[in-house]
């Protein structure tokens, strides 16, 4: 009823509105249609019926002009709703050629809106363009300057730049000031076409309308940013310029809101802090002005405002002054404690002006301190994310754990996988670079895993493998070793989660892998368990599974090593035998080398798989001499010599071995070190001896010598794929070749319920987080009744540096002995940053960040239960596991003795490839017979002397590739 | 610079689309799905910044005034001061009121091509011209009056079509 009633106002207006609003009765009919449409299905059919209607009739002949106009307006309307008119365009284009003005405005319409600038039919259009430029008809000429700047692209541009900066100096100033935007926008899209044009922008500067040299001031504030130096010369004219439209000395039309020209002064102050920025001569010319300025600012309007917030940005961007900077200080936090009903906007602005400020004086935020958690804790989303980037840019190593903290709660309460990369990516970088400990790095990179997954950065899961193998570095090994088994502890607990993010995953097996029964806490047998669970609780791509494997056969290779037996488990069995079977030639291969490895002696594995060794660097023997008996030997049986590629180049398909891969892998332009570097001749090699690093995954896989090179340029992809490219040609698997190189993703959906269960201690822990509401992520429980001395302790952990540092160290010692659980560690981490906590467990003050997990020794006595819990599933399952799992559960009892006492393993650093940024982790390479892995075999020698052992134990090879190995040979 | 003006109702059906850099029809589609998402998420009573990066690309933000059953949304990169964008809403927006008296979304609906006169009034291949709503109203006038005095030849078929076949 309402709309109609207002169709039949619109209706009567229409009728006296002349030209403008007289649409034809079809077009409203249309409209109002529309409106009543039911559901968006009813609107699509009017639309295209609609549509086809007007494709009829726009091309019958001599429709009457009048009408076709009408005709576009309805086009222009039913793209605007998102369907295609494209049939129409032509129609626009033609119309633009009309003389009558409305048509000619509604053809220039049309088109502007229609078309892009690369599209067919602009050549049709530019001539017209070209013949109002230089009409005599002012508003014709405005339109053709308003197509121009959409439409003319970079080629274009000469055909019509002559006719635009004639009119710089037309009379009528609406049409200098849009021949200078246009002219701007020419410069937009191609700086180098109006290059000798820019001499025009400095001129209209002086122009006699203040409009104009206001156009003038886009141009310039984009010369001004690329660069700087030429325009120096220009801080005075700005300045005064500056003064006097402060001053008023305007005509009154400029004025807005009793502002004069805010427009204008924005733009000035802008450009004057490009200018002053790091100068001291030039900032000085500003002073006076801008301090003028602080005093005439009325904060009573918006635009007022936001002059206001300009001169802060400026002060802020110019030579810091003492005066200036103490009222932009006092502006600022007019901003932030503005009253409430334009609260929100003057709050978003405080915040940011108080973000540009303490880049000059960290100080001045502490002033402001509840202002800014009062933000934080906002219902407004913008102003929130707002205070986040402030936090992230004050934050020091007295208060990273606080600030991360809160970030992962923000990153837990929303679900915008945009917001929720760029705050995980903001998380780590700000642990990587304030991380007090080494524990608190590895708890909140995995909460970061948990609640954003595979969004996060797979660098940041390396430097995590990489920070527990290389651990403190240089404190004693025991913390290391310490550090390791809760590493270790944590990720059983996690992985009784439904979901988790492969990468997570990746890490999970990569740790249980090299450590997981390095304290002697846990069974192999069970880590093996825990690790086929993995596989099989979540549904994980390929990378994990290969992670998987390769994590059982680390263990199993310490436990060969160490002299026990290693006992099969029918799931690992099953497992082994899936991925034996498997389509991807990667998992197959582990699982052959995992089938060798098994068969191997306990000398021989422990070679394979020195313990704990990760970080040793994998010595690489380019020249790969220790083959040159053997090849001496085989050429002295009758084989041939091996030839360059060069020279083998269109023998057979054989012959070039990584090439093509090669090329493609490294992309872009073609790529010649590849071929560049045959091994000098007298040295003949033959492709057989690649090592395969199928357990390591940290280190780069040192194939032979041809693309060494060339993986160090191409880094990461290259790398990996490469290797995996060359083995591909000899198993003739090309087309398998692509999964090898990407990791696919599977469970990115897996981030917002992975918080809901509750299985142990962590989970627990942070459902309590989910269930306050997000504003109060605090410890409300208790900390309701004193809301503001809370905030005040906040505020403290989060500006008060000093006080908490000390308190931080006394509680980081004191911290140590129980720190095997997470959850124990966890609270006691946090609560080191609150000051005046005391270590005393029975009445800890109310500490602002512990979530609700109020006694730090609850968290031990549920972790042993929950692993516990954990536990019984895989042994009911199997029985002849059930004593082994058992004693595991009885070592989890008193885990933290346990921890305590074990001996300090080594731990060395320098995962040198990896740290180059070659991730290889996921691909090893692929040798022609299935054999051992050398982990990180300092000598290759030994390596060949492996493989051999391994033939002999009577690994069958696949099928053909004993036949390609000849080939090779000759 | 200004990136784009829309003027959409709360249903998200689109009043006005202004791109000053090309957007196919789809991706407009699309964009305003993205956009309304966001605002309608959005409470009452809070900031009128948000920021459009997962939108419109990084650095760009967007200020937006609920009035009535519409949205009025600028979007714009780091070259702009967000309050002044609020502002450059409220000039628009007066603008359009003077022009309809007590506008309301079906005037826009109605005049959609009187609304990019006037937009183009104010912004200018995303750089804003004009902020004065008098002087806008006063251009946008003009424009009406000379259309109006040309507006008798229009009824004149057009015999000459044929000359554009090219």
């Amino acid at each position: 009823m309402e709309q109609l009633k207002t169709i039949g106002r619109e209706l009567a207006m229409g009728s006296q509105g002349g030209a403008w609003a007289g649409q034809s009765k079809e077009f409203l009919d249309l409209v109002k249609s529309i409106g009543e449409a039911r559901s968006k299905a009813e609107e699509d059919r009017i639309i295209l019926r609609e549509i086809e209607s007007l494709r009829r009739r726009i091309a019958e002949p001599d429709v009457p002009r009048r009408r076709m106009k009408d005709y576009i307006i309805r086009l222009v309307y039913a793209e605007m709703l998102g369907h295609d008119a494209s049939f129409g365009y032509i129609h626009a284009v033609k119309m633009t050629h009309d003389d009558s003005l409305p048509l000619k405005r509604t053809g220039y319409l049309a088109v502007t809106l229609f078309l892009n600038d690369d599209h067919d039919l602009i050549i049709l259009i530019i001539n017209t363009i070209q013949k109002d430029l230089r009409s005599d008809n002012y508003l014709v000429v405005c339109a053709a300057l308003t197509a121009a700047c959409k439409l003319i692209n970079e080629e274009t541009i000469p055909a019509v730049l002559p006719q635009v900066v004639d009119l710089l100096a037309h009379p009528k100033e609406t049409v200098r000031k849009k021949a200078v935007m246009t002219l701007h926008r020419f410069y937009q899209r191609s700086p180098a076409s109006v290059s000798h044009l820019i001499s025009n922008f400095r001129k209209r500067l002086c122009d006699s309308d203040p409009g104009v040299m206001g156009a003038t001031l886009c141009p310039l504030f984009d010369l001004i940013t690329e660069d700087v130096n030429s325009y120096k010369d220009l801080v005075a004219s700005f300045a005064s310029i500056l003064k006097q439209v402060a001053e008023r000395k305007l005509p009154k039309t400029y004025d807005y809101h009793q502002m004069p020209a805010p427009f204008i002064q924005i733009k000035l102050l802008k450009i004057l802090a490009l200018l002053g920025s790091g100068d001291k001569q030039a900032s000085g010319q500003v002073y006076n002005v801008l301090s003028d300025l602080f005093r005439k600012c009325e904060t009573s309007s918006n635009i007022g405002n936001a002059v206001l917030y300009e001169c802060i940005c400026c002060v802020s961007s110019i030579y810091p002054n003492v005066k200036l900077m103490d009222a932009a200080i006092e502006a600022t936090s007019k901003f932030l404690k503005a009253c409430p009903s334009d609260s929100h906007n003057l709050k978003y602005m405080g915040i940011d002006a108080l973000g540009r400020l303490i880049k000059i004086n960290p100080d001045i935020a502490e002033e402001h301190q509840l202002a800014v958690i009062d933000c934080l804790e906002d219902p407004d989303d913008t102003l929130k994310r707002k205070t986040f980037e402030l936090l992230y840019k004050m934050t020091k190593s007295s208060n990273v754990e606080v600030i991360v903290e809160r970030m992962i709660d923000y990153l837990i309460s929303i679900d915008d996988n945009h917001y929720k990369a760029d705050i995980a990516s903001r998380c780590v970088e700000l642990a990587e670079q304030f991380a007090p400990s080494n524990q608190w790095f590895i708890q909140t990179m995995n909460k970061v895993f948990e609640h954003a997954g595979d969004l996060v950065n797979s660098r940041v899961a390396h430097n995590l493998m990489r920070l527990i193998a290389e651990g403190f570095g240089e404190d004693d090994e025991g913390a290391d070793s310490q550090l390791r088994s809760s590493a270790v502890d944590s990720y059983l607990r996690i992985l009784g989660e439904p979901k988790l993010p492969s990468l997570f995953l990746q890490v999970i097996c990569w740790v249980l892998g090299e450590y997981g029964t390095a304290d002697g806490k846990y069974t192999a047998a069970y880590i093996i368990g825990k690790l086929c669970d993995v596989t099989e609780a979540h549904l994980c791509n390929d990378t994990v599974k290969a992670y998987a494997i390769s994590a059982i056969m680390k263990i199993c290779a310490f436990e060969i090593a160490a002299g026990r037996k290693v006992e099969m488990l029918p799931e690992c069995q099953s497992f082994l035998d899936e991925l034996s079977a498997s389509h991807s030639t990667d998992l197959q291969q582990r699982a052959y080398e995992l089938q060798a490895l098994l068969c191997l002696d306990s000398q021989a594995a422990g070679n394979v798989m020195p313990l704990d060794a990760s970080c040793e660097d994998v010595e690489i023997d380019k020249d790969l001499s220790f083959l040159i008996n053997f090849v001496q030997q085989s050429i002295e049986k009758g084989a041939n010599p091996y030839l360059p590629e060069s020279e083998r180049l269109g023998m057979s398909g054989v012959s070039n071995f990584s090439s093509p891969y090669q090329q493609e892998a490294s992309s872009h332009s073609l790529r010649f070190e590849a071929y560049e570097l045959p091994k000098p001749s007298s040295i003949p090699v033959i492709p057989q001896p690649f090592i395969s690093t199928s357990t390591t995954d940290l280190v780069l896989v040192p194939d032979t010598t041809y693309y060494r090179e060339n993986n160090q340029a191409s880094k990461l992809i290259v790398g990996p794929e490469a290797s995996s490219a060359d083995a591909g040609i000899k198993l003739r698997l090309d087309g398998v070749q692509k999964k090898w190189g990407k990791p696919t993703y599977s469970s990115s959906s897996s981030i917002t319920t992975s918080v809901e269960k509750t299985t142990n201690g962590v989970v627990a822990h942070q459902d309590g987080i989910r269930s306050h509401s997000r504003d109060t992520t605090y410890d409300s429980r208790r900390q309701q009744p004193e809301v503001s001395v809370e905030k005040q302790r906040l505020a403290a952990s989060l500006f008060g540096a000093s006080a908490s540092k000390t308190e931080k160290k006394a509680t980081m010692a004191q911290k140590a002995p129980k720190g095997n659980s997470t959850n124990a560690e966890k609270s006691s981490v946090v609560r080191s940053v609150s000051p005046g906590t005391s270590k005393d467990k029975t009445a800890p003050p109310p500490d602002l960040l512990d979530f609700g997990e109020p006694v730090p020794t609850s968290a031990p006595t549920i972790d042993p239960f929950k692993e516990l819990e954990g536990l019984i599933e895989p042994a009911s399952a199997l029985g002849p596991l059930y004593n082994t799992v058992k004693t595991g559960g009885d070592k989890a009892q008193d885990l933290m003795a346990l921890h305590m006492d074990t001996p300090p393993s080594v731990s060395r650093t320098s995962l040198s490839l990896a740290s180059e940024g070659t991730y290889s982790t996921d691909k090893s390479s692929y040798t022609e017979k299935p054999m051992i892995a050398v982990k990180k075999g300092p000598n290759l020698q030994d390596a060949l002397h492996k493989d051999a052992t391994a033939r002999q134990v009577g690994v069958t090879p696949t099928g053909n590739n004993p036949n390609l190995f000849r080939d090779l040979l000759g | 610079m200004i990136r784009a003006v829309i003027v959409m109702n709360t249903q998200g059906k689109p009043r006005l689309l202004k791109f000053y850099e090309f957007q196919p029809p789809e991706k407009q589609k699309e964009l305003m799905r993205s956009v309304l998402a966001v605002l309608s998420g959005r409470p009452d009573n809070v900031s009128n910044f948000v920021e459009a990066d997962a939108i419109f690309g990084p650095g760009t933000r967007l200020v937006y005034k609920h009035l009535a059953t519409l949205y009025f949304i600028f979007v714009f990169d780091n070259s702009e001061n967000e309050l002044a964008m609020l502002d450059l809403i409220q000039v628009f927006v007066e603008t359009m009121d003077r022009c309809f008296k007590n506008v309301c979304e079906l005037d826009i609906v109605f005049n959609f091509n009187k609304m990019h006169a006037i937009v183009d009034e104010i912004i200018f291949g995303g750089q804003v011209l004009e902020t004065s709503s008098e002087q806008v109203m006063k251009a946008v006038e003009e424009i009406a009056r000379l259309e109006k005095s040309s507006n008798s030849i229009s009824f004149v078929p057009k015999a000459v079509s044929g000359r554009f076949g090219r």
